[in-house]
């Protein structure tokens, strides 16, 4: 009789899943707002039955073996879906180890030799432990495609290309210009352009937090590419202490048409389209009227 | 901090303003020492495969500054005159980055042997 324990658990799961259950209701990290009692349950069954058909005397001192791919399978599942459905990690991390208060909690009642009792106890900790890791593992996995997911939405959502007069297109550029970034930019001016046949396109760049060679290097292909398609393009949101680094980093903007604010940009395209923005005279109106 | 990915640029920078902001430096010499942080961790990413960047607050009798020191153990420069030199580049791009940082921060050094790799070190003082 080596190992005890596996035996005495794989007797007592309804015990087990209660006490783990019990467990879960008087913890803190109980969601039944993300998640139904029900559904926990079939999730917990499901683990529980699956690890216990998993354990033998051989592999209980073995976390690593391969018995448990298919427990790990489950728990990765179980971790990764939490972490898409904005559980938190303490939250995550109380499911599993209430399941390892759980299997301690049965052993003490079953186990009367104390030393026996400690060195079931120790390797079920090993193993449970081994779990938790994996948890924990899966669970920053999970998170962090959340995390590239919103960064690709991010990007997309974050370069609108506005008319802000017949002709006239505006680009607010937020955040760092990189090179992904850049391609998205110009694939949405160049459309633009076309699709509202518009003569010049306003880049605004007080969002940019620091212009350096590659994102100079971007800007001034993004110019060209519009002059290509017959537009001209202006740069706007020039903040003194860019326009020196810029100057210092030894950048060439002669070339290109820069403006320090968007309405002075704005400005300038009026007077390349001839256009001009007057005010309206009451008196002499209703003068000419009479 | 560790840079292997075009990811970490920005985490970077970031701590560099924090640093910066925190020392109170003027606001056109916080984004010259961004922009060149900015140039330098490009190439380390760029030419050197990765590399470690280091933050120090130094003190120098009245003023005080912050050191940023680039180590990568990529190709290395062969000839690093030419590489100083405006518009040289091996990597179609501008060729700025090195001459660039060099008028932007107050001391700047710069240490590369072949098939060994880089280390840039520069420092930008408060008020200097
Ligand atoms: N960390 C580095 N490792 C190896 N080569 C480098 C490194 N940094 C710069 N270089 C070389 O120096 C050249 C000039 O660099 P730089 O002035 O930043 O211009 P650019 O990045 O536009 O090429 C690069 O093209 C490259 O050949
Ligand atoms: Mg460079």
């Amino acid at each position: 009789m080596k190992n005890e324990a596996v035996k005495i658990l794989q007797k007592k799961k309804k015990t087990i899943l209660e006490q783990w259950s019990t467990n879960q209701l008087a913890s803190d990290g109980l969601r039944d707002d993300l998640i139904s009692n029900e559904d926990q349950l079939a999730q917990s069954d499901e683990l529980l039955t699956v690890f216990l058909n998993a354990l033998t005397d051989d592999n209980i001192e073995d976390p690593a073996s391969y018995d448990f791919e298919k427990v790990i399978d489950i728990l990765s599942g179980i971790s990764i879906s939490r972490a898409k459905q904005g559980f938190s990690s303490r939250e995550t991390g109380v499911y599993i180890f209430s399941l390892k208060d759980a299997l301690l909690t049965v052993l003490q009642q079953e186990i009367q030799d104390p030393t026996m009792l400690y060195s079931q106890s120790l390797k079920i900790n090993k193993l449970l432990d081994n779990l938790t890791v994996i948890t924990f593992e899966t669970f920053i996995k999970g998170r962090e495609e959340v995390i590239l997911r919103q960064t690709d939405e991010i990007s997309e959502i974050s370069t609108p290309v506005i008319r802000v007069w017949d002709g006239v297109l505006a680009l607010p550029i937020i955040g760092t210009l990189d090179s992904s970034r850049t391609q998205i930019v110009m694939e949405n001016l160049l459309q633009e352009i076309v699709e509202t046949g518009s003569s010049i396109a306003i880049l605004d760049i007080s969002g940019v937090p620091a212009v350096d060679s590659l994102v100079a290097q971007h800007l001034i292909k993004t110019v060209s590419a519009t002059r290509l398609m017959g537009a001209e393009c202006i740069i706007s949101g020039i903040r003194p202490e860019i326009a020196q680094t810029v100057v210092h980093l030894g950048i060439d903007l002669s070339q290109i048409i820069t403006k320090s604010t968007l309405s002075s940009a704005l400005k300038t395209a009026f007077q390349m389209m001839q256009l001009q923005v007057v005010k309206k005279q009451r008196e002499k109106v209703s003068f000419s009227k009479i | 901090m560790t840079i292997v990915k075009e990811q970490d640029v920005v985490p970077f920078r970031n701590r560099v303003k924090e640093y910066a902001v925190k020392m109170g430096m003027s606001l056109v010499n916080q984004t010259k020492l961004i922009t060149a942080a900015s140039e330098l961790v490009r190439n380390l990413l760029k030419y050197g495969k990765g590399g470690n960047v280091k933050i120090e607050v130094i003190n120098q009798g009245r003023d005080n500054g912050i050191r940023l020191t680039f180590v990568d153990q990529g190709p290395g420069i062969e000839n690093i005159e030419l590489a100083m030199k405006d518009g040289y580049s091996t990597g179609k791009s501008m060729g700025l980055g090195l001459p660039g940082t060099k008028r932007l921060v107050s001391e700047f050094n710069i240490q590369s042997s072949v098939g060994k790799g880089t280390t840039v070190t520069i420092i930008k003082w408060k008020n200097g």
